[in-house]
């Protein structure tokens, strides 16, 4: 089995861009990440995208060779479509096919057009990640979704209200900290605690701030075999040393327990097996915060936390930049932006960066040595978690 | 467009005969179903749903999907009946008042901003 590196990483500006094309935000991360890489495009030997709702918010499907196209590539093209956990799939996807000797360079990452509609629209257009039948049609939204494990996880481990709210309001508050020096980030400013209380309620117990916003953006990473780095002297210090992916049942009515996540527990237990490492090796992680809640059930399904000891993580201080496990120093979906297909391909991007010590907040985590990124689809349906590891 | 399986399903909670799927060993589920995603059993009996539940967790919904735009707020819950939960809209009482652990039954109602038909939730 070929060791994969990460030889390169390109991301856009997360933001607001309504007016750019899906097509020319993914060529403008695939190029800078050959840029990053310094692998030349006619070695790419298959190009992994992630997206979710390019069928719905371009009117275009049949993306990948679309995609291709533009990033100037003419090698085979496959879209992947995990909902939220789209980019993290075809990471995933291209780490098993360099690992099992098929190419020695695969392109993987994605992109997402959101804000060319209005926010009715794109909250309808999310909750096809939703069960269409039990959920959609009974006035589930995602933020809802969120929301009704939010309710649940403070029943569970008798959480009041008010101290739900604030321990999510620091998780946005820390995120947004994270991201102010990140030039990629939708949100470079500060968010204060009381700011995020006072904000309007999208769907209770969240409010304005407990929620992603809507982003366009694309990311792009240059995986290669361990061969190939050495062969053409590529710097590519970073590995992906584990990755694992979990299920579970759509609809949260169908789950077993409606304020925890086993997919991702599977997909860490997988990742974790995969690297030889368990939770207490992990130095810094980027999580999936669609939602404040999220982050919490994120840290605990990666055994980071016991079940109800997450919530009050970021509040004690123990999740900030310069507490003992930072989470989200990229800004994480909450701040940094949340463009669905490529997000899962971000937070490899934003690891890789804080592991090699490029990224503004890597002085952070100067002696990390393994990173853990975890991308979840829907409420948590799908999940994708991926170990990184600097090789050398 | 219909969805057989789950209109008819649906629709019984008209007649106050609602009902779920149960598998062979017993697993409840909402139709359709051909496989148990518990115990991978493939015969299925209808079986009568009780009258009432009661709510696990809860959400007044502010920001609707256009299809729920004249509706909100709203309160959309997920319901324990026992052998399988249920997910719906409350109504028949004021957002943000019904709570975890209060008695709900389903009933199909309308969208009031589509007209079409929604699971609904009534306090007991």
């Amino acid at each position: 089995m070929s060791g994969v590196r990460v030889a390169g990483v390109g991301l856009t500006h997360f933001g607001s861009h309504p007016e750019r094309t899906g097509r020319d935000l993914f060529a403008e991360a695939a190029l800078a990440a050959k840029e990053d890489a310094g692998v030349p495009l006619s070695d790419v030997e298959q190009l992994n995208v992630g997206n979710f709702a390019g069928p719905l918010s371009e009117g275009q499907g049949h993306l990948a060779p679309l995609l291709a196209e533009a990033a100037g590539l003419t090698c085979p093209a496959t879209r992947y479509e995990e909902a939220c956990a789209s980019a993290g799939v075809a990471v995933r996807e291209g780490v098993r096919t360099v690992r099992s000797g098929e190419a020695d360079v695969v392109l993987a990452g994605g992109v997402e057009r959101m804000t060319n509609h209005d926010t009715p629209e794109v909250t309808e257009s999310l909750a096809i990640a939703a069960d269409e039948l039990f959920e959609v049609r009974a006035g589930v939204t995602f933020p809802a979704a969120y929301a009704l494990m939010a309710t649940a996880y403070a029943e569970s481990f008798d959480v009041e209200e008010d101290d739900l709210k604030r321990d999510l309001a620091n998780v946005a508050s820390k995120n947004h900290d994270n991201a102010i020096p990140n030039e990629y980030a939708q949100y470079q400013r500060e968010l204060s605690v009381e700011q995020a209380l006072d904000a309007p309620p999208v769907a209770e117990p969240l409010g304005l701030f407990d929620c992603c916003p809507i982003t366009d953006g694309a990311s792009a990473i240059f995986l290669v075999s361990e061969a190939y780095a050495a062969e053409h002297d590529l710097g590519a210090e970073v590995a992906v040393v584990g990755t694992g992916q979990g299920s579970d049942r759509m609809a949260l009515q169908d789950r077993d327990h409606l304020a925890r996540t086993p997919a991702a527990d599977d997909a860490a237990a997988m990742a974790y097996d995969d690297a030889g490492i368990d939770a207490g090796d992990v130095d810094v992680a980027e999580v999936h915060d669609c939602f404040t809640i999220a982050e919490v059930l994120a840290i605990e399904s990666l055994g980071f936390y016991d079940p109800g000891e997450g919530l009050g993580a970021a509040r004690r201080g123990e999740t900030r930049a310069d507490g003992d496990l930072p989470i989200n120093l990229s800004g994480g979906l909450k701040a940094k932006g949340h463009p669905v297909g490529a997000t899962g391909g971000s937070q490899i991007a934003e690891m890789t960066r804080l592991l090699r010590g490029d990224h503004p907040n890597s002085d952070n985590v100067e002696d990390a040595e393994v990173g853990v990124t975890h991308n979840a689809g829907g409420t948590v349906a799908s999940a994708v978690v991926h170990v990184l590891e600097v090789a050398e | 467009m219909s969805d057989e399986g789950f209109d008819e399903w649906l629709h019984a909670f008209v007649a106050d005969d609602g009902y779920y799927v149960e598998c062979g060993n017993g697993h409840g589920h909402l139709p359709p179903r051909r496989v148990c995603p518990d115990c991978g059993s493939t015969e299925f009996s209808e079986e009568e749903l009780p009258e009432s539940g009661v709510v696990e967790t809860i959400t007044t919904v502010h920001v609707p999907a256009p299809a729920f735009e004249a509706d909100a707020p709203y309160d959309t819950a997920v319901v324990d009946f026992g052998p399988a939960r249920i997910t719906g809209i409350v109504v028949d009482a004021e957002p943000g008042t019904v709570e975890i652990g209060d008695e709900v039954a389903a009933d199909v109602g309308a969208s009031e901003t589509t007209g079409k038909d929604v699971l609904v939730l009534r306090p007991v």
